[in-house]
């Protein structure tokens, strides 16, 4: 008896953890919700009354038009091309054994152990030397350094999972390595190239700190204005720049829904990062 | 028709060898990407740390010697490692309990779900909302002094306790997967067995899980290390970032994009980089210490 209530306490605490932390989580974005809906809020629980005229003041103080075409540019550009660079070298990791595949797999996981910050640094100083800091170009370059990998890692297992017979009936029958990629690998890759597209669109928009490095003032994407906009806040309504950053969580999360039909996120970590081990 | 016969009679073509040796057109496939780390992480690396040795003074080690020399400086190494180290102990202590309870549970999908959210809103939307939560008339402290918990507002903002918050509500969730994922891949079958020579609740975890879950863990507590040592936005936005939260890329940030001394903040980041290898390399080298072997039965 003495053990079963035990054990009961303790799975009442572990959910008293978990109902803790959702709570805050929960508190913490729908203060911001409130606020960017809300007209003057000072020393109450709500509002004194509710508008959606900040929704505007923000789309022209912040010039979310231009920010918002610009991280639509850069975050289709990285997923296009971490997807074209990606997958076609998951297939060779997955299907050959080459003499220098260990050192290959090795050069893929730094730049996802590496905290962006410390490869971001030198990755800004050689793009401004180039000319290409504060570009929309640069932003796309920084941010592929650590999608290309990410696309790679999670690709390797479900190009595993198809049968190599499939391919050789495909050449048997004529195809050319590119027909085979097209009319055969790709169509049955279609879930895994969509879930890990998906997962680099997210991170993608959520990139902040190869974004903020590089990027310059006709650069910005989405999250580094949000940034911007909070570091300097006195200057504007503090409404308007939850409105702001209402409009970025919209942004992530209606993908982040969509990703989340396709894939179960704790398969995708497992597979994303198990190669690390 | 005599080439072919003399390709025969010297045997198998370099084209033949090198496919034998596992090199086709198949494999060149990982060239575009192997050039683009390369030429975008690899190259920029060394171009950083050779730049690292080329000061504004002229000596060879004079940004190393200016870091270690300057309490300012070197000091943020340990003021990261005070942060990096409890949040990332402490989200790998809350998420085991929890992924063996997560484990149990036929449907997952809705908590995992909720729990992704803060990895997808990034630390700078957590640190704006904070703002706000955490502020003295927001409903964190309205709440808590309403239950009359509380006389007086509490201020975790502006210092080390609310960049520890943002940091446990951004990098939990990422412990959690991870954790979760190698808690699943454990065979319950071992656990079963276990129960059934007579292992309480406490001594299956002692002595079936945590052997096998050593690695995973291990593995995981590196990850999340990385994604807490390199905190950037929120020790600026609800930190302290002139003093207790001035960590080491807020010092790098500086030197590059303030200063505009690109060869000292290189010399920054090759010292973060080589700060947060040892970190790795270190818990890396205690997993050997333990158990390695297969943690699932018969899963190949």
């Amino acid at each position: 008896m003495q053990k079963s209530i035990m054990s009961r306490l303790w799975v009442f605490a572990v959910w008293a953890v978990i109902g803790l932390f959702l709570i805050n989580l929960m508190g913490l974005i729908a203060s911001v919700v409130t606020s960017s809906f809300g007209t003057r809020w000072l020393g109450t629980w709500l509002p004194a009354g509710f508008t959606t005229r900040w929704y505007f003041a923000a789309w022209d103080e912040f010039q979310l038009g231009d920010v918002l075409w610009v991280t639509f540019q850069a975050v289709g550009a990285v997923v296009l091309l971490s997807g074209l660079l990606g997958v076609p070298a998951a297939y060779a990791l997955a299907r050959r054994e080459f003499p220098a595949k260990r050192a290959v797999m090795l050069l893929l996981l730094l730049p996802l152990l590496v905290p962006p910050i410390t490869y971001g640094i030198p990755l800004a100083t050689v793009l401004y030397k180039a000319g290409l800091g504060g570009t929309l170009t640069g932003v796309i370059l920084a941010n592929l350094v650590p999608t290309v990998p990410f696309v790679v890692l999670v690709m390797i297992p479900f190009i595993e999972q198809i049968d190599p017979r499939t391919e050789a009936a495909a050449r048997v029958f004529g195809a050319n390595i590119f027909q085979m990629f097209v009319h055969v690998l790709v169509p049955m890759l279609m879930p895994g190239v969509l879930a890990a597209l998906l997962l680099v669109l997210v991170r993608t928009i959520g990139m902040f700190e190869l974004t903020f490095l590089v990027s310059g003032p006709g650069s910005q994407t989405l999250v580094v204005a949000l940034y911007y906009a909070v570091f300097a806040s006195g200057v504007r309504a503090v409404q308007s720049i939850d409105a702001m950053a209402v409009i970025y969580m919209v942004t992530t999360l209606v993908w982040l829904i969509v990703a989340l039909r396709f894939v179960n996120p704790t398969q995708i970590v497992g597979r994303g990062k198990r190669p690390a081990a | 028709m005599s080439a072919v016969l003399e390709g025969r009679a010297e045997g198998p073509t370099l084209r033949q060898r090198l496919a034998a040796r596992g090199i086709d057109g198949a494999t060149l496939l990982v060239l575009p990407c192997v050039a683009l780390i390369l030429g975008l992480f690899i190259y920029p690396f060394l171009y950083g740390l050779m730049l690292s040795f080329e000061p504004k003074d002229g000596s060879l080690f004079g940004n190393y010697a200016r870091f270690f020399g300057d309490p300012f400086l070197y000091g943020t190494i340990f003021k990261t490692l005070r942060l990096a180290f409890p949040v990332t102990l402490l989200n790998l202590l809350i998420a085991i309990p929890i992924a063996f309870r997560v484990r149990l549970m036929r449907r997952q999908r809705l908590l995992t779900t909720l729990l992704v959210l803060p990895i997808t809103l990034g630390t700078v939307l957590v640190a704006e909302g904070m703002l706000f939560y955490f502020g003295p008339q927001g409903w964190f402290n309205r709440a808590l002094m309403a239950a009359g918990l509380l006389s007086t507002p509490i201020s975790v903002l502006n210092g080390y306790w609310g960049v520890f918050i943002s940091l446990v509500l951004t990098g939990f969730p990422f412990t959690f997967l991870l954790t979760l994922s190698y808690v699943t891949g454990i065979d319950p079958s071992l656990e079963n067995a276990a129960a059934t020579l007579g292992a309480g609740p406490a001594a299956r975890f002692r002595e079936v899980f945590l052997p096998l879950l050593i690695p995973g863990l291990a593995i995981t507590f590196c990850l999340s290390f990385v994604q807490a040592y390199s905190v950037l936005p929120s020790a600026v936005l609800v930190g302290d970032p002139a003093g207790a939260t001035r960590v080491i890329s807020i010092a790098a940030y500086q030197a590059a994009f303030e200063e505009y001394d690109y060869s000292m903040a290189s010399a920054i980041a090759m010292i973060m980089g080589a700060v947060q290898l040892l970190v790795v390399v270190a818990v890396l080298g205690c997993r050997s210490l333990f158990y390695r072997g297969p943690a699932a039965g018969a899963k190949g």
